[in-house]
């Protein structure tokens, strides 16, 4: 049967099961949009192409599924470059579509066009320029093949024009099919038996082991088996800012996250630990500081299903190329048949006490603010997380409020935190709390944003409330770029440059009211709750809550860049204990 | 052309013959700050395939990370790391040679010495090619440079392993399940 290229562009994405897709028509790919009117995809409109990729992003994080976006050839395409390297750097599944001008207008610098693939070439797995409408079908599925398997990651499929409009053979390519047009492409799930066996017995050899748990364990779905391998061996565990959630933060044996900003507990145990169990995550230079001085007495076993992980920072002792889900199970049989055969578990017991002291001497706190004195954005995180109902997403911005957000809310339940954790995007908060949202309808959503990141993107607050998405977003608002203050303050002597942003505008409340939304302000510590309870009672709009906090605030513990993790600073208050850390 | 140093390592690298692969692994190169001494790409023996030799100079980055990057793109079906003590390797060179007063015949001499040919003759320049062993072109580059060059052209170095009972290919990566991830 002959159909069009547009046709079966979303024919082929209704077979790939996209329930939701995030888009902007224009010019190249307005043959497109004309089949979707008749299709059950729901296509989200929004404001700005790059909103569209951070809301794929977002519902991809929380449901596993990857997030598709559709866009236009030129500045649409190079407005999604953003959303790409973000994803490419979390591993998060992503395909994007873009339109491109006809193929005979190809190299002839014609209106919006821009080289889409070369462009995109290093922010996406992978990436093809399609040149027939009958290849349509086989692009789309290699694209949610590569996305979803091994190491997640963004794919791009560029589509000119008239290969949209051309009528072709509709065909729906097999599995077989598509295996087989990628010869050079063939992930490796399953770990090595040999070096399972070797982590078995180091893990049961070790006397100050540690699970040093990245998003990896997230994205291979391994939570449960991680759970039972941390209490079969009754190991602690640290979760990275990719990780958080993917062990419960209410755990006994959880520790939360290490490294810049993590708390000081989970930096000294992976400095002191002769035995580092890394599960999918990837000695980022976030976590490790100066890597001469990370870890110094530790072994390593790293599981990771991307190779070139292995070796790429800190050499492994046992290097394991696999899916996390499957390496941990697998360890977890070889541990039980050792125990089985005789083989004791190494005494852990003064290891378990010592972490407990550190624990006890060093918690994250900051000082509360006296009656009259400005909010604390701590403060306002843990209102808002002990009035969030249960399985709440919190999706966070870039800067000191995505740390404060990590630091102070309580992860338990996996797939339940957002944040651009290797790339860094300020503004990525809004669309993708939208996007989180979208994946997952029944669950309560709050953005984390600083005044700074919502400026960036606040405008996709307009498509959140035509489309009915009542997302709420806790704006921590100290009028300044607040990490960037942070730094000044600390490593350039008070010398604040460029970084104070206006206290009168934007009028934030008046803003969210012309978005659609309902808009709060919140100035004192005694408005937190009604603002919050009045947020939490709101259903069928997005709220902004405006919270106006002390700029003189800073994210500690630090590890300054360039510096190894055992030249943490601590807060005032627990500068004179730091021999404690020992 | 520097000297052939120990830091150089040749990569036999099997490519699905599609557009834009040579950007690709190019664009990797000087993503990753890996520097190419030399590279040379052409059809391989299996229609839809290509095979491109890369000489790498990993005085830098290791070359088991070139290897393990290199194969992250999904193009990149099989990538061998020849030896050079276990393979053949032969290189193109081209070259206009000025050639005034007595000096056509002495390098005419030099050329057929090398085994090379002689391609055109002009009022006072002559181009030779010379095909061999790379370390066999530096020498004649070498020589050739005591009269002026004019221009030069060496196409970089394509290698196979040999096939003697020595030949040992060692496979860094191969089409098999082993280890290619994406």
């Amino acid at each position: 049967m002959k159909i069009t290229g547009a046709q079966a562009l979303i024919r082929s994405l209704e077979m790939e099961g996209v329930e939701t897709i995030f888009g902007l028509p224009g010019g190249c790919i307005l043959p497109a949009y004309d089949p979707l009117l008749d299709s059950p995809i729901r296509h989200i409109l929004v404001r700005h192409e790059q909103g569209a990729g951070h809301m794929a992003e977002g519902y991809a994080h929380v449901t596993g599924r990857p997030g598709v976006a559709l866009v236009t050839s030129g500045p649409a395409a190079t407005n999604m470059v953003t959303p790409l390297m973000d994803a490419y750097m979390d591993s998060i599944p992503m395909v994007c579509i873009t339109g491109q001008v006809p193929t005979n207008a190809i190299g002839t610098d014609a209106f919006q066009e821009c080289d889409t693939v070369g462009i995109t070439r290093s922010c996406t797995k992978h990436n093809e320029l399609v040149m027939s409408a009958q290849d349509i079908p086989m692009a789309v599925r290699q694209a949610f093949h590569i996305a979803t398997t091994g190491r997640p990651g963004p794919t791009l499929i560029d589509i000119p024009k008239d290969c949209l409009t051309n009528l072709m053979d509709w065909n729906w390519p097999t599995d077989e099919e598509v295996i087989d047009s990628l010869p050079g492409y063939r992930p490796n799930t399953k770990g090595h038996p040999r070096m399972i066996k070797e982590a078995a017995k180091l893990i049961m050899a070790s006397e100050r082991p540690i699970l040093y748990v990245g998003g990896g364990v997230l994205k291979a779905r391994a939570a449960e088996a991680l759970r039972e391998l941390a209490e079969l061996t009754n190991i602690h565990v640290v979760t990275t800012l990719m990780a958080r959630g993917a062990f419960p933060d209410d755990h006994p044996l959880c520790l939360g996250m290490p490294g810049m900003h993590g708390n000081a507990t989970a930096i000294t145990v992976m400095q002191k630990s002769d035995l580092l169990i890394n599960l999918g995550a990837r000695f980022d230079d976030r976590i490790t500081g100066k890597v001469s001085a990370f870890a110094p007495e530790a072994k390593v076993i790293h599981v990771d299903i991307d190779p070139a992980e292995q070796g790429k920072v800190r050499r492994p002792d046992v290097p394991i190329v696999g899916d996390c889900k499957q390496v941990i199970e697998e360890i977890i049989k070889a541990i039980k048949d050792l125990q089985a055969n005789g083989t004791v578990q190494a005494d852990t017991g003064s290891w378990r006490s010592r972490i407990s002291g550190w624990r006890e001497q060093f918690p994250l706190s900051y000082e509360a603010s006296e009656p009259g004195e400005a909010l604390k954005p701590q403060f306002c995180l843990e209102q808002l997380r002990d009035n969030a109902p249960e399985g709440t997403i919190l999706v966070s911005g870039v800067g000191q409020h995505q740390m404060w957000s990590s630091q102070y809310w309580t992860f338990n339940e996996p797939y339940t935190w957002v944040n651009s954790g290797g790339l860094g995007t300020m503004g990525f908060s809004i669309p993708a709390a939208i996007g989180a949202k979208v994946g997952r309808p029944d669950r309560t959503v709050w953005a984390i944003d600083g005044d700074g990141c919502f400026q960036m993107t606040a405008q996709e607050l307009v498509t959140a409330a035509v489309e009915r998405i009542p997302i709420k977003v806790a704006i921590l608002n100290n009028s300044y770029l607040g990490m960037v203050r942070q730094w000044q303050e600390m490593f350039y002597e008070e010398r604040y440059s460029e970084v104070y942003l206006s206290p009168e505008v934007p009028n934030f409340v008046l803003w969210a009211e012309a978005m659609g939304c309902v808009g709060i302000r919140v100035d004192s510590p005694e408005e937190v709750q009604p603002a919050i309870d009045k947020a939490n009672s709101i259903d069928d709009r997005p709220v902004v809550i405006d919270f106006r906090v002390d700029a003189r605030e800073k994210v500690f513990p630090m590890i300054p860049a360039g510096f190894g993790n055992s030249d943490m600073l601590l807060p005032e208050w627990q500068e004179a204990n730091r021999g404690g850390l020992k | 052309m520097s000297e052939f140093g120990s830091h150089h390592h040749i990569l036999s690298v099997l490519v699905q013959n599609r557009p834009g692969v040579l950007a690709r692994v190019a664009g990797l190169f000087a993503r990753r700050g890996f520097n190419i001494f030399s590279l040379a790409v052409a059809p391989a023996e299996d229609e839809g395939f290509s095979r491109i030799t890369i000489v790498v100079d990993v005085e830098t980055t290791s070359l088991e990370q070139i290897v393990k990057q290199l194969f992250k793109l999904i193009e990149v079906v099989k990538i061998s790391e020849l030896d050079p003590g276990r393979s053949v390797e032969r290189e193109l060179l081209l070259a206009t040679v000025r050639t005034t007063g007595d000096h056509r015949g002495q390098v005419v001499e030099l050329t057929n010495i090398f085994e090379g040919k002689i391609l055109a003759v002009g009022v006072d320049a002559i181009t030779v090619s010379l095909d061999g062993h790379p370390e066999k072109l530096d020498d004649f580059e070498e020589l050739l440079a005591g009269y002026g060059i004019v221009e030069l052209q060496r196409t970089g170095r394509v290698a196979l392993p040999k096939l003697d009972r020595e030949a040992r290919l060692r496979a860094v990566s191969t089409k098999s399940n082993q280890g290619k991830a994406g």
